[in-house]
């Protein structure tokens, strides 16, 4: 599986990022900088954690209407599995690839943390490798990860299964504890914590690894 | 020609820094403060000299980028 990490001016979690994905396909990926127009052809894309654009006017809201981001919304729009983890979730939204938007934590506090996410999808392409319900422990570090959509939005995701992960506990004041989303394709996962930190016993745990190997699985 | 925007969360999203505000507020002995909601404001000095043309432009420049509607409303002064 060739994949590519997207780089920002402020992403920070691209490093962690390109280490799971070579570790777990066995292929280096392909580092793209934000201002790239075009690159080359990749089954994976990966949408890292950070803080893009120091978090000007919002989270995502730059890196959104980066020129990188014009190719990589017509693959998202292709087909082409797309993958955003924390401020990657936040731009993923701020481009309307994936509904709802990503607030300050209701605590105002950064929370930064372990703790226990719930599978609310095990059929999508970045799922399939965990059970239904399973419960899987996953670091969060984030400030704004406070999911919001309007009602109608929420009835439609949770109705379609875009919902992929919710948090077991409220951590952050995300409504229906919602920690990931997909799109309706199914093509685009967003999600606020990071499986990149847990994909093998030194690092803590392995919870994280079964969702890269789902898309290896997905894409044959 | 300068534009005014103001950003402000929709009614019935939760804003946990005007909350934040608002207890700051009751804590410094400041009573009677009901509410407290957080936005942002942007002054835009524009080239443009016709005030049609100005808004339209201010209003796109909002949907794409100024304001995430999702979660937000603007409203626009031309001057």
């Amino acid at each position: 599986m060739k994949s590519a990490v997207i780089v920002f001016p402020g992403s920070n979690c691209d490093r962690d990022m390109a280490v799971a994905l070579e570790k777990i396909t066995g292929v280096k990926p392909t580092m793209v900088w934000h201002g790239e127009s075009d690159f080359e052809k990749v089954d994976f894309i990966a949408l890292p954690g950070g803080f893009s654009y120091g978090d000007y006017l919002r989270c995502g809201a730059m890196s959104a209407r980066s020129t990188v981001m014009k190719e990589v919304i017509k693959r998202a729009e292709a087909g082409v599995p797309v993958f955003g983890v924390c401020n990657g979730f936040q731009v993923l939204t701020e481009t309307g690839l994936l509904p709802g938007a990503l607030m300050r934590n209701a605590a105002l506090k950064f929370v930064c943390k372990d703790i226990t996410l719930k599978v609310e999808n095990a059929d999508s392409m970045f799922t399939s490798e965990y059970s239904q319900g399973q419960a899987i422990t996953i670091p969060v570090a984030h400030h704004d990860g406070n999911y919001f959509a309007d009602d109608e939005t929420l009835n439609r995701i949770s109705g379609e299964g875009q919902i992929a992960f919710s948090y077991s506990e409220d951590i952050n004041g995300s409504q229906q504890q919602i920690a990931g989303v997909l799109n309706g394709k199914g093509n685009v996962l967003g999600m606020m914590p990071h499986p990149e930190r847990m994909i093998e016993p030194a690092l803590g745990g392995s919870d994280g690894r079964a969702l890269f190997t789902s898309v290896m699985n997905a894409l044959g | 020609m300068k534009a005014r925007v103001h950003i402000t969360l929709k009614n019935g999203v939760l804003d946990p820094q005007g909350k934040a505000i608002e207890h700051a507020l009751g804590n410094l002995g400041f009573d009677g403060v009901e509410g407290a909601r957080q936005g942002k404001y942007i002054e835009l000095d524009l080239a443009e000299s016709d005030a049609t043309k100005a808004r339209e432009n201010v209003e796109a420049m909002c949907k794409k980028l100024l304001a995430n509607t999702v979660i937000e409303n603007y409203s626009i002064e031309l001057e």
